[in-house]
């Protein structure tokens, strides 16, 4: 089903391919937490890593995704390759095409570039994050997480707080419940969230103690400072005291409330320490799954079997 | 050398013309309009079933030259202009150097006068440098052949600069032509603030950041007594701003872009680079709005914004990508197609937007098949189907978001100075032309 595929965006993933990574990552979790389970092998297989953005977690999610398959990944750091000296990226794309990797990761800055590097590619393209478009992978996990700790994702109200305007967290995640058949809303301050975000079907609230009482699920995105300097809120501190997820924000809360949060994250700005080390959050443990679904769907485009039962 | 074109249905409003008749062109005027005209030494061009207009008027296009000779020159776009039907076009002064002083605006005058027969009209820079700051040699470049003055590609952030232009310009009986921007709210943007913007992520430029512009040159219009021209109108606000300014007796004119009264935002969905324009393309009730604005006379004018562009200037990342739409030679037949075929203008309407509005704004003596008229004329086929080909534009420009689209009404002759300068198959002396059926 995805054999051969690009993977650029939850907008058009269809509910089977999500069924079937989140099924087939289930798989690879397994071999995650014991070893010694047998896994099929991408041996011979390459990918390459093409980040144009700093990434410490997205990069070595999936590098350690592929090595626990043998594939080999080979890095392509912007500082140090030929962006640095003005190379346009469809030229980027054309080299690496002709270096016949069976797969090319991408992280840019620019909305839209993993669609059109994989314009310009015959090799299969998986976004790790176009600008403030999308990142497939993280909503993946995502929904791979809240399906391990809720069982289903259908019916749920998940609730994304934050900074909605320029998180590609927020919009792939938007796509992935909704077709799962989730509620979403959103909450943070309106200078953060866009105005047409409604007509998605989503709801908008701006105080996070009335937004989180009917949540099952909360994930917590990062704020970034530069967006202070921009003047769309004034300080850090007025941010974490009005919009960030603390102890006495979850009083109103369900008390199996799902904490969640991409990463990496601002303690004391959008989520309190309490909250993210408390023993309702899978902050860790999305790191773990967030391996797991980049094996699945290096697999599964590289052309592995269509269900997990041929995995076992 | 006598032309008759027979049996057109003639649409001049400058004249409030539209029937079937005959036009007699001498050398380079018109000399008789009527039914059944008879001459014996005339050339004849049988139009039987097809518009004869006054050659057609675009106010805004980029010819690109001086500067940028890869993306478009004056030869290039002079035939690409012919080949949409257009006699006259009037260029924008964002080239390199930027035209503004009278040796830019002599040196494209001197180019365009080597071109192929199509009038180009110099439009010169508000302010030196297109910066914004001091204000360019106006009453120089007036007196070289300017037609009206714009920093047509950046606003004019300072009110203060665009007030003293506006009763400067005045002086010299020069529109100020606005591209209204506030530069702050549509800083980074891309794409309009809306649907599109919320799913893609590109930043969005925000209707407002047009319409606060134009109601503050409206307001300075008002008190300087300038004229006032509003580029390329494509927020709903703003056709009710401009509504509002006419009703309390402003002199204010308008122009909208086909591609801003046929197509709306959703086109940018899969970050087509040849979509991307400033102003962006809006949401379907900014384009219903422009559309009521032309309808009811707020817009006076239809122009194109012709922004040429190397195949490398657009196929890039998205926010590398130049902004503009070569639109020069789909122009007619998107208006054709989405205001006449859609019923929302008449054609005596359209085609007053296009030939004697601008002309009359410009102050040129264009626009128009009276007697004695410069002989400018356009043969349209109202009813010939076919489908946008970018790759055989005459212009360098291939950058269009109605690549692929068929389109209904298309211009196939095109006389300027009473010379056939294009005719659609190739440029011929004794041309013959046959309605589509």
């Amino acid at each position: 089903m995805l054999q051969g595929k690009d993977v650029l965006g939850m907008e058009h993933m269809s509910v089977e391919e999500i069924e079937l990574i989140l099924e087939t990552a289930r798989y690879f979790k397994e071999y995650l937490e014991d070893k010694t389970k047998s896994i099929p092998s991408l041996k011979g297989k390459s990918f390459v890593n093409l980040f144009y953005e700093p990434s410490t977690r997205t990069r070595t999610s999936f590098e350690m995704a592929a090595k626990y398959l043998d594939a080999e990944v080979i890095n392509f750091n912007q500082k140090i390759s030929s962006a640095a000296k003005g190379e346009t990226l469809k030229d980027t794309a054309v080299t690496i095409q002709m270096m016949k990797p069976d797969g090319v990761i991408i992280r840019h800055s620019t909305p839209g570039s993993a669609k059109f590097l994989a314009d310009h590619l015959h090799t299969p393209v998986i976004n790790a994050g176009d600008g403030t478009h999308e990142h497939p992978t993280q909503a993946l996990l995502d929904l791979f997480t809240i399906k391990e700790k809720k069982g289903a994702i259908a019916g749920l109200n998940v609730l994304i707080a934050g900074d909605i305007l320029h998180s590609r967290v927020a919009r792939s995640n938007i796509w992935g419940l909704k077709k799962m058949g989730a509620k979403v809303s959103v909450v943070g301050p309106l200078t953060l969230i866009p105005d047409h975000i409604q007509h998605l079907g989503i709801d908008v609230y701006t105080d996070p103690e009335e937004a989180v009482s009917q949540a099952d699920v909360i994930n917590v995105l990062r704020v970034q400072l530069e967006r202070q300097q921009k003047g769309l809120f004034p300080s850090l501190g007025e941010y974490n005291k009005f919009f960030g997820i603390k102890a006495e924000t979850l009083k109103k809360a369900k008390k199996d409330v799902l904490i969640m949060h991409p990463g990496p994250m601002n303690r004391g700005v959008e989520i309190d320490s309490i909250v993210a080390d408390s023993t309702r959050s899978a902050i860790n443990e999305q790191v773990t799954n967030g391996v797991a679904v980049r094996m699945a769907l290096l697999y599964l485009i590289t052309g592995g079997e269509s269900s997990s039962e041929n995995l076992n | 050398m006598k032309t008759l074109i027979k049996n057109g249905r003639v649409v001049d409003p400058s004249q409030d013309i539209d029937e079937v008749m005959d036009v007699l062109i001498e050398k380079d005027k018109v000399v008789a309009l009527g039914r059944d005209l008879r001459v014996y030494d005339a050339r004849i061009i049988d139009a039987a079933g097809m518009l004869v207009t006054p050659g057609l008027v675009d106010m805004h296009v980029h010819l690109r030259e001086p500067g940028y000779e890869y993306k478009e020159d004056i030869q290039s776009g002079t035939r690409a202009a012919a080949a949409g039907g257009f006699t006259s076009v009037a260029c924008m002064p964002n080239t390199n150097p930027v035209a503004d002083n009278k040796i830019v605006i002599e040196y494209i005058k001197s180019r365009a006068a080597r071109g192929c027969g199509v009038n180009v009209y110099p439009i010169g820079a508000i302010t030196k440098g297109l910066e914004g700051r001091e204000l360019a040699s106006i009453g120089g470049m007036k007196k070289a052949g300017i037609v009206g003055i714009s920093d047509d590609g950046k606003p004019v952030m300072n009110a203060r600069i665009m007030e003293n232009a506006l009763r400067y310009a005045a002086m010299f009986d020069l529109p100020v032509i606005s591209h209204c921007e506030d530069s702050n709210l549509t800083e980074g943007g891309m794409v309009n603030d809306g649907l599109v913007s919320t799913i893609t992520g590109l930043k969005g430029i925000p209707s407002e950041a047009e319409t606060v512009m134009a109601s503050r040159d409206i307001l300075l219009a008002r008190r300087t007594k300038g004229r006032l021209h509003i580029a390329h109108v494509s927020a709903a606000m703003t056709v009710e701003v401009i509504r509002w300014a006419r009703e309390i007796g402003i002199y204010v004119t308008a122009e909208a872009a086909p591609h801003h009264f046929s197509l709306t935002e959703d086109v940018l969905r899969d970050f087509n680079t040849n979509a991307k324009v400033n102003p962006p393309l809006r949401s379907k009730a900014d384009v219903e709005a422009v559309i009521q604005g032309l309808k009811e006379g707020i817009i006076d004018v239809i122009a194109t914004d012709h922004a040429p562009h190397a195949l490398d200037d657009k196929d890039v990342e998205f926010d590398r990508a130049d902004f503009g739409i070569s639109g020069i030679e789909t122009a007619v037949a998107v208006t054709l197609t989405y205001l006449v075929d859609a019923g929302k203008l008449s054609l005596k309407q359209a085609v007053e937007k296009l030939t004697i509005n601008p002309a009359k704004i410009l102050g040129i003596d264009r626009g128009t098949l009276r007697k004695g008229a410069i002989a400018d004329v356009t043969i349209i086929d109202p009813r010939l189907k076919k489908k946008v080909d970018a790759s055989a534009f005459l212009s360098k420009g291939k950058n269009t978001p109605f690549d692929g689209m068929e389109l209904k009404g298309w211009p196939v002759l095109t006389i300027a100075a009473g010379k056939v300068i294009w005719c659609a198959g190739g440029l011929k002396e004794d041309v013959k032309i046959h309605a589509a059926v």
